[in-house]
């Protein structure tokens, strides 16, 4: 952006792309680069030691936690509606959920393995600069380190990863639920929960007290989730790649 | 001789002073409390999981309704963060109709805040004095988008439409008539543009107003100063940003700092606390009044000065005009596909943020291509201000409870989301 020009973000985006690969280089970190942002990608058993040193390290100088996301990335790069065999009937804007088969046009191998990504955003105050962190987690036991003890603003946002996603954080003072519901079964914000959620809840007068049930309305997607994929956005991979091909 | 235990007071989810439904679990020994635990979700919403079944222009209305106190600021950094993601820029004439509206809204909130502040701590006056203002300016919100609250007015590639020539003005009815209609129309007469400007020459006098009531006060100031220090240190620790930040002494604005729309192109200061106390804080949002008066009226002239497109145009992205929509098969298939679909950015993921008043509001959006995002994460500034709660209250007395709560700004909205 052209803002961003004017403060010199890229010039020091660029010197920070330059320390992180020095420095985290060898321990497997890989650094990204796009619209602007820097991205480490950091392997799971080393975010301790890479948070600390971003924060303690001054040509970093990470002071502040601004955010941490949960990512499921199990359905990533599907649609849920093809348009490629057109019937001679006409379509039906009505689609089904989500279903298998779909090939993920993601460019990250990890995404197979690894469904769920936990995304930390840093910023510096004397840098005056931002850093994403990317940390994979095992889709079977979604376990990473707990960064409460380099920022203490990690505690909610873990405990709303853990909520929302089931990711666990390891060595939180008080990994509880915190957005969710008492009570609440399962984690709302995978991809296989579905948006109208399992249960409802009503006042029974006869029992005198709440009571949950099965939901009892149908999901329905409005609008269908379709991929156009668009020439202006082709990028320079996609672009050699298409060449190759031909 | 008697046992002496601490106990525990539930303070909220109905309570006057949580500003929305805050449950407080209070442990205390006798007056002064040992431990609070702020329990949230009572308000939320999935608002990200919502959006990830929408087109992305779909859910603007809901950034509306994250921070319902400061509306247009949430949408602008959702709007942000997916024009960061198609690689497009609002026209110039846009970037400073979102300035102006983003001070306007700023007023808003610390109007909304200072008055409910003061009114936890016992002091009637200024919240009724802060509402006749806010009217005023949510008149601005109606006559540019049509409603007062949730506008859904910034649209990814510009805004939704230019400033009215004409200012609505109010009609006589059975209760107002004659002469009131009058005086109430007075400063109606000319452009949206105008009534702004009459506003920001009154805004001064009426913040001395507020400040004759609270500054020197007595008591606003025997319940605010030195209630819940923070050191800078800690401030950051604890991932504080906007006033919170800088009523500890750190002049650290995103305006400033990271400058976007039209902030490099106006002239500003950023107030600065000294102890990080609430009176600090308190100081600190005041001043941002003035300063956003300042703004607004530098914004004023530009526009009167520079007309100009207000939207891209890429139909693409953007809606193309009614009229041509209906001389031009293009304009009708670009229109059609965009309300029936919407558009599909390119493969990737953007953060931006905006410092919306209660500090960095920010947008995390990863695109697969789809005409919808495949995961919207929303940085709201309160969430991580209120989980500092039990630093900043631990050893302070039950009353201060609330002179802390109305320190941080706090909206249930955006910290539930």
């Amino acid at each position: 952006m052209s803002s961003g020009a004017q403060n010199g973000m890229p010039d020091r985006l660029d010197r920070l792309a330059e320390n992180l690969t020095q420095a985290f280089n060898d321990i497997g970190c890989q650094v990204e680069r796009s619209n602007g942002e820097a991205t480490l990608v950091v392997p799971v058993e080393c975010l301790s030691d890479v948070a600390m040193r971003l924060r303690e390290d001054d040509s970093f100088g990470f002071q502040e936690l601004i955010d941490i996301c949960g990512v499921d990335y199990s359905t990533y790069g599907q649609s849920e509606w093809q348009t490629d065999s057109a019937p001679n009937t006409g379509f039906g804007r009505g689609v089904l959920p989500i279903g298998q088969g779909v090939l993920p046009i993601g460019q990250l191998e990890s995404m197979q393995s690894n469904r769920f990504a936990a995304v930390y955003h840093l910023l510096s105050i004397s840098n005056n600069c931002r850093l994403r962190l990317r940390v994979f987690v095992d889709t079977e036991h979604p376990i990473v380190a707990s960064v409460v003890s380099v920022w203490q603003s990690a505690n909610w946002f873990e405990r709303e990863a853990f909520d929302l996603y089931g990711i666990l954080f390891d060595g939180h003072p008080d990994l509880r639920r915190i957005l969710t519901d008492y009570g609440f079964i399962g984690h709302p914000f995978r991809k296989d929960f579905p948006l109208i959620g399992q249960v409802e809840m009503r006042y029974d007068p006869h029992l005198a007290r709440v009571i949950y049930e099965p939901v009892s309305i149908d999901p329905r997607t409005l609008v269908p989730r379709v991929t156009r994929d668009d020439n202006r956005y082709l990028n320079e991979d996609n672009a050699t790649q298409d060449a190759s091909d031909a | 001789m008697p046992e002496i235990r601490n106990f525990t007071l539930n303070f909220g989810p109905q309570h006057p002073a949580a500003h929305g439904v805050l449950r407080l679990v209070l442990e205390m020994d006798g007056e002064v409390i040992e431990r609070a635990d702020p329990h949230i979700g009572l308000l939320h919403r999935a608002t990200e999981k919502l959006a990830e079944s929408k087109p992305y222009n779909q859910s603007i209305p809901y950034m509306d309704r994250l921070d319902y106190v400061s509306m247009m600021c949430s949408e602008h950094g959702y709007v942000r963060a997916i024009e960061k993601l198609l690689g497009i820029e609002a026209p110039i004439r846009a970037q400073y109709i979102r300035t102006m509206f983003d001070e306007i809204t700023r007023i808003l909130n610390h109007l909304m805040w200072l008055g409910t502040h003061a009114l936890d701590v016992g002091a009637m006056t200024v919240f009724l004095y802060a509402f006749r203002e806010r009217e005023d300016l949510m008149d601005c919100y109606e006559a540019v988008s049509g409603t007062r609250m949730h506008a859904a007015y910034y649209r990814p590639g510009g805004v939704y439409r230019d400033l009215p020539e004409q200012m609505p003005q109010y009609q006589a009815s059975q209760w107002v008539t004659g002469r009131d209609v009058e005086v109430r129309n007075q400063a109606r007469q000319g452009s949206l543009l105008d009534f702004i400007e009459d506003f920001c020459n009154r805004f001064p006098g009426l913040v001395d107003e507020y400040e004759t009531l609270l500054t020197d006060n007595r008591i606003w100031k025997q319940r605010t100063v030195g209630i819940a220090v923070v050191s800078p240190e800690r401030a950051m620790q604890l991932g504080f940003t906007g006033p919170m930040l800088r009523g500890s002494g750190i002049a650290w604005d995103l305006r400033k700092k990271q400058s976007y729309a039209a902030y490099d192109k106006v002239d500003f200061d950023i107030p600065v606390g000294k102890e990080g106390d609430c009176y600090d804080r308190y100081l600190v949002r005041i001043e941002e009044l003035r300063q956003s008066n300042r703004i607004i009226q530098q914004c004023i002239d530009w526009l009167r000065k520079n007309p100009g497109p207000v939207m891209l145009d890429d139909n693409k992205i953007t809606v193309p005009s009614r009229n041509e929509m209906k001389d031009d098969m293009e304009s009708l298939i670009h229109h059609f596909k965009l309300f029936t679909e919407g558009f599909c950015p390119p493969v990737g993921e953007a953060y931006a943020a905006v410092e919306a008043p209660k500090g960095e509001f920010g947008c995390y959006i990863i695109s697969d291509g789809a005409n919808k995002p495949y995961r919207l994460k929303i940085r709201a500034p309160g969430f991580p201000h209120l989980a500092a709660m039990d630093e900043m209250v631990k050893g302070h007395m039950l009353a201060d409870v609330v002179a802390v709560i109305g320190s941080m700004d706090v909206v249930f909205g955006e910290i539930d989301r």
